[in-house]
């Protein structure tokens, strides 16, 4: 069932007049015509979780906005810098309007009268569908004083971000749109109270608000006969790495995850088995190929220890030793971290030392306890969650290939010329008992 | 008369500002958006950008240089006019993004008119691996297609235009059903 990508490559459909005559901003009029009470209730009742990586329920999180005549802000996040991640790339090149009419419907629930989009500097193209698309729609009174005579009144800015992971952390991305560095901010007070110029703001995924015209148009109790009991509706999802046909699928919440590793996208080459995947982005733990028959919802993949984060399966073949893998993971993070927090800023640094001195055969099996020990107090102890999301792939690969990376010692080791550890010489005395036994 | 008043702003460069500033509830939400308009006039964000900048929104070009040093495309020293940014982040570096992105440097890594820096996530791993060429997203690359992605750069010509992004239809195939 196609919501979002139904008939996506229709030309045209960036423009106004092709979205209309698919009866685009009739949601929007519906939705005007019912109170913001009625309109938040078809947001709840649809189940909806959030689309860009936690997965909280979109309803509920208009609802922590407080009532009244405050100034209240919508913010869109549009910095999709999870890596492996490109499905709201898609949606917003390809189909802006839907997207706008979301953030008019959802700013209708929540009250808020000031609304940005808050989209990554290096999506050049697609901003500027975004702002071409919001001039359209302005010039038709969808957005601006009154909407539709509704008495409801929105203003929008696409505002363009310049190159930082961390802006896509929400209170990140509020610093940097008020136009500082984007270092993330102690919570609470959460966004809702207290986010944008200190007022209260509703922060929402792309395709989480590009999901709210559907809503609307069949009825929060339709929508949620979608999917499973605790994860509602469709997902898009971004399959990438060693598969022969990557791209974004819409798919049901539910599904067998080796329905999208191979169905969908084909799998890794011939002769090749999967060694293991991300199931929600780098930043999500990692999974093994057993685990491809789990259900692909935000429950099954919290219960198998990962999480379904923003949708990005990205899959790893049995050609790519796991070291670099961690490595490549590692390194990202150490780049990205804004170096607030000491456990961060330092776990990240030394992770990638502890990586590079296994490669470079100067390190010994003791390593790989240090960097486990290292993943363990990086989590929870910092600010926002980016040194998790390091310590939790990576602790992940730690107890899921550890044989792995004591071969990886071994052999660097030997490599280097500096012999082998003793664990390593004890391992090689009972393989040659054995083989005396037999 | 104030220093601010004393600094020469190009009138363009001004109105963008201005204008940019006027989005907002708060002027300061502008910083970015300024930024990068007087990177593009002056190629990246010189110490003349920044006061430039500075002076018109009103703030310090302290201010503006802590801002400036933390996001990866604002630049900090003079660089070359085009840029190309390979991805060399874990989707694209699983097909092959490293050997890419060594290639482009040996190619074009010394000519003063290229940017080639290796970059993080550009959210395109479905052409993997890819590359984004003066903000133009092209790939799946292969290390052939680099002399002719720097000879469409150096001729003005769209780059690849057969291996953009813009271009490319849904991978789920129900979804044009």
């Amino acid at each position: 069932m196609k919501l979002l990508f139904e008939n996506i490559d229709e030309p045209g459909l960036n423009t106004l007049e092709v979205y209309a005559r698919r009866g685009g901003y009739e949601s929007l009029r519906k939705a005007l015509a019912m109170s913001p009470e009625e309109v938040l209730a078809q947001l709840e009742a649809s189940g909806l979780r959030g689309r860009g990586g936690a997965g909280f329920a979109m309803g509920k999180k208009v609802s922590f906005l407080p009532k009244g005549s405050i100034d209240k802000y919508l913010v869109c996040n549009a910095d999709e810098s999870e890596p492996g991640t490109f499905k709201d790339r898609e949606l917003m090149q390809k189909s802006p309007h839907m997207l706008i009419e979301g953030i008019v419907i959802a700013s209708y629930a929540a009250g808020a009268n000031r609304s940005f989009i808050y989209i990554r500097g290096e999506y050049v193209h697609q901003a500027d569908m975004l702002d071409a698309a919001l001039a359209q729609a302005r010039e038709a009174g969808y957005v601006g004083e009154d909407i539709l005579g509704s008495g409801h009144s929105l203003s929008l800015v696409v505002h363009r971000g310049a190159g930082a992971y961390i802006c896509g952390e929400e209170t990140g991305l509020l610093d940097s749109l008020e136009g500082k560095r984007g270092n993330p901010r102690l919570k609470p007070p959460f966004p809702a109270n207290q986010g944008l110029y200190q007022g209260p703001t509703l922060i929402n995924n792309v395709e989480t608000l590009a999901t709210v015209p559907t809503i609307l148009k069949m009825g929060g109790e339709e929508y949620a006969k979608l999917g499973t009991e605790t994860s509602k509706g469709t997902k898009l999802v971004s399959v990438s790495g060693h598969v022969q046909r990557p791209g974004n699928y819409e798919i049901e919440l539910g599904i067998p995850s080796r329905e999208i590793v191979y169905g969908l996208a084909g799998g890794p080459a011939e002769g090749r088995e999967v060694k293991c995947w991300f199931p929600g982005g780098s930043s999500s733990p990692v999974l093994k190929k057993e685990d491809l028959d789990l259900p692909y919802d935000f429950d099954s993949m919290a219960k198998a220890g990962s999480m379904l984060g923003s949708g990005a399966v990205i899959v790893v073949d049995d050609s790519t030793p796991i070291l670099d893998v961690a490595l490549k993971v590692a390194k990202f993070y150490r780049h990205e971290s804004c170096g607030k927090c000491t456990p961060c800023r330092e776990g990240t640094n030394w992770t990638v030392k502890m990586l590079e001195r296994i490669d470079a055969g100067t390190a010994t099996p003791m390593d790989i306890e240090i960097m486990a020990s290292v993943q363990e107090h990086i989590i929870g102890n910092c600010l926002c969650v980016l040194g998790d999301a390091m310590a939790m792939p990576i602790g992940s690969l730690i107890a899921k290939f550890r044989d792995e990376f004591e071969a990886h010692i071994e052999t660097a080791r030997a490599r280097a010329g500096l012999g082998a550890s003793e664990q390593a010489l004890i391992a090689q005395r009972e393989l040659a008992g054995e083989v005396a036994h037999a | 008369m104030s220093q601010a008043e004393q600094i020469e702003v190009p009138e363009e460069l001004r109105a963008e500002i201005e204008a940019h500033m006027a989005l907002y509830p708060d002027s300061r939400s502008a910083a970015l958006p300024a930024l990068e308009a007087a990177q593009r006039v002056h190629g990246w964000c010189s110490p003349e950008a920044i006061e430039q900048t500075a002076s018109v929104m009103g703030v310090t070009p302290a201010y503006l240089e802590a801002v400036a040093t933390f996001y990866d495309m604002l630049e900090t020293e003079p660089v070359g006019r085009h840029s190309i940014y390979v991805c060399t982040n874990i989707s694209c570096s699983l097909c092959g993004a490293d050997e890419l992105f060594q290639a482009v440097q040996a190619a074009a890594g010394a000519d003063p008119e290229f940017n080639v820096r290796p970059f993080e996530c550009l959210g395109a791993c479905d052409i993997a691996p890819m590359a984004s060429v003066d903000g133009v997203y092209v790939g799946p690359l292969s290390i052939d297609d680099v002399p002719q992605l720097l000879d469409d750069v150096r001729s003005d010509r769209p780059v690849l235009p057969e291996k953009q992004l813009a271009r490319r239809i849904c991978a789920d195939t129900e979804a044009n059903a």
